[in-house]
């Protein structure tokens, strides 16, 4: 570093001279960060005992391979990728119209939407699956005046009892995380929107919601991922999702353990893909507000 | 006839009553500005010429329209929520903390309202945008979002968003008091210029100067009632009523803005 010191411009404040220093060419003395080291000793000492716990252990690694492809995982797979995006879009569309009913003037509409997320988050969602799959017992016959019955057994197979159950319960939750996107911008937008003519719903499509999302995304995104392993919970239904179909399978040979990695593989696929999703969708909403990073 | 018909105007919440036996009215092309100490009940009355409060009691007329109702014979229909939003499009509003929508360009904030409400072409609307931000000086921050703009820049967007409307009346809360000092004189001259074109202005504002130069009429509100009325000169150099009188030479005493603008600029040369 150069010795030379600058004499810095009179500032009326006091006669002291500076050194002159660059902090762009100056050399740098490394800190040292003793707490990083025995962190990356942990974690790496962790990793060696996982993987020779793995290796040790006797799990037939060819079986997983022989699996990880088969078709009947990939049927499962499938059918837990589709009811995660239905029950999503039930929930999602549920849960818009609840947060909206919450901000109603209409005290009928705002009470409905209460009660339906006191009931739906109130009780087990493995009791709500099979209250919907038994649905039968209560309500024989299902239809519409003019249209026509149906028996509640053809129509509630396990996809529909799976997708309702899935997707209201999911909706009961998503509603409050939606709320509190809506609480999130401020009601001078509201009134700006008011202001220039628009009606309570284009100004929640076209101002509110907009602004919302970055907020809502984040715990969003979370429930997506949750959903996809709620869908496991269908299995109880007779559901033939991705855990269904390996439990069927490893009744018959029992190969307990390497079915089961099979299915958390494809279940880790899943969800990281949706998590770059979220990346992308945080990204595309976040216009305008800066970085987020503190 | 008249743009602006308030007769009797009542407004309370709760029991607090913020506005009384408010009467006036403003013409077409006028500039009125409505002076008063805090609390007066300013901010309250512009948002009850804008709907965004309902009044309790009297009535609010724009443009011989009866606001919030109609007249069914001798019986009143409260307006639902679109015939409301169809009323509002005739007056224009901005606000102290600017609102800009924060997910939209400077360009889109001014577009929005002609593609949304009007129905107006996206390539139509964002090109007059861009002429409304021109004419606010900030053509070239057209694709800047809010967050990206000063206080100053931000206000002047938010009269291009209103003007883009074509309202009949523009309604002004206080814009230049949440701005620093040397940021005020930008958003007063848009807005001298903004009344200079005919439009129909009521400012509530502390802005005297303003007021002076600019207004066509000065209103002097105090604890909710409208207590003195006049052309500015008489209303700021010769006021009748004491309230006034106390209120002007309150202000007058106060440090003004005029200083710090001093101070701002002395800082500057001297840095
Ligand atoms: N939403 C509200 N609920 C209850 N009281 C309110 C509400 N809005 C305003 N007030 C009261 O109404 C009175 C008038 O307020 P207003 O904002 O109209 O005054 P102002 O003249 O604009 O004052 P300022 O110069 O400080 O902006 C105040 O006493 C205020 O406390
Ligand atoms: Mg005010």
């Amino acid at each position: 570093m150069s010795a030379e010191t600058l004499s810095g411009p009179r500032l009326g404040v006091s006669e002291v001279t500076l050194p002159g220093i660059d902090v762009a060419t100056a050399t740098r003395i490394r800190r040292f960060k003793p707490w990083r080291l025995l962190q990356l000793a942990l974690a790496v000492g962790f990793l060696v005992f996982i993987v020779n716990a793995f290796a040790k252990a006797q799990i037939e690694w060819p079986v997983v391979g022989q699996y990880l492809f088969a078709p009947s995982v990939f049927i499962g797979l499938g059918f837990t990728v589709l009811m995660t995006v239905v029950s999503m879009v039930i929930g999602l569309i549920v849960a818009v119209m609840v947060a909206v009913g919450f901000g109603s003037h209409n005290f009928v509409v705002r009470w409905i939407a209460k009660s339906y997320v006191w009931l739906f988050r109130g009780t087990p969602l493995l009791l709500q699956l099979l209250l919907w799959f038994n649905m039968a017992l209560v309500f024989p016959a299902i239809g519409l005046p003019g249209i026509g019955y149906k028996p509640t057994v053809e129509l509630m197979t396990p996809f529909i009892g799976a997708a309702i159950g899935l997707g209201l319960n999911a909706g009961a939750y998503m509603s409050e995380i939606i709320r509190a996107g809506l609480l999130s911008v401020d009601t001078g937008q509201y009134e700006a929107a008011k202001a220039i003519g628009m009606t309570r719903g284009k100004a929640l499509r076209k101002v509110i919601f907009p602004q919302a999302m970055r907020v809502i995304i984040p715990p969003i995104g979370n429930e997506f991922i949750g959903m996809t392993k709620s869908t496991s919970l269908a299995s109880v239904i007779g559901f033939s999702e991705m855990l269904f179909v390996v439990q069927s399978i490893y009744f018959n040979n029992f190969r307990v353990i390497e079915l089961l990695i099979v299915a958390a593989v494809w279940y880790l696929v899943v969800t990281t893909l949706l998590s770059i999703g979220q990346h992308y969708l945080e990204q595309r909403f976040g216009r305008g507000f800066g970085t987020g990073r503190h | 006839m008249a743009v602006i018909t308030a007769m009797n105007v009542c407004k309370s919440y709760g029991h607090l009553q913020v506005l009384k036996d408010i009467n006036l009215e403003i013409q077409k092309g006028e500039v009125v500005c409505i002076i008063g100490p805090s609390g007066s009940g300013k901010t309250t009355f512009l948002r009850c010429i804008n709907q965004l409060e309902k009044i309790n009691g009297g009535s609010l007329w724009v443009n011989g329209n009866l606001t919030g109702y109609r007249i069914v014979g001798e019986r009143l229909l409260e307006l639902d929520e679109h015939e409301i939003a169809r009323q509002r499009r005739a007056t224009g509003m901005v606000f102290q903390r600017f609102n800009l929508f924060s997910h939209l360009t400077a360009q889109q904030n001014v577009s929005l309202g002609p593609v949304e409400v009007l129905g107006q072409s996206p390539k139509l609307a964002a090109s007059q945008a861009l002429e409304l931000l021109d004419r606010v000086g900030l053509a070239h921050k057209a694709g800047a979002y809010p967050a990206e703009l000063s206080g100053g820049q931000q206000q002047r967007v938010a009269i291009a968003r209103a003007l883009a409307m074509k309202p009949d009346v523009l309604l002004f809360d206080e814009p230049t008091s949440a701005l620093d000092p040397e940021l005020v004189g930008e958003v007063l001259k848009v807005m001298k210029e903004v009344a200079e074109s005919g439009i129909t202005m009521v400012v509530a504002t502390h802005e005297l100067n303003f007021a002076r130069d600019v207004s066509h009429r000065v209103v002097f509100m105090a604890d909710g009632r409208i207590v003195e009325v006049g052309k500015p000169d008489d209303i700021l150099r010769n006021p009748q009523e004491p309230r006034l009188q106390k209120f002007l030479s309150a202000i007058a005493t106060a440090p003004r803005p005029e200083s710090a603008d001093v101070a701002v600029s002395a800082l500057g040369q001297a840095l």
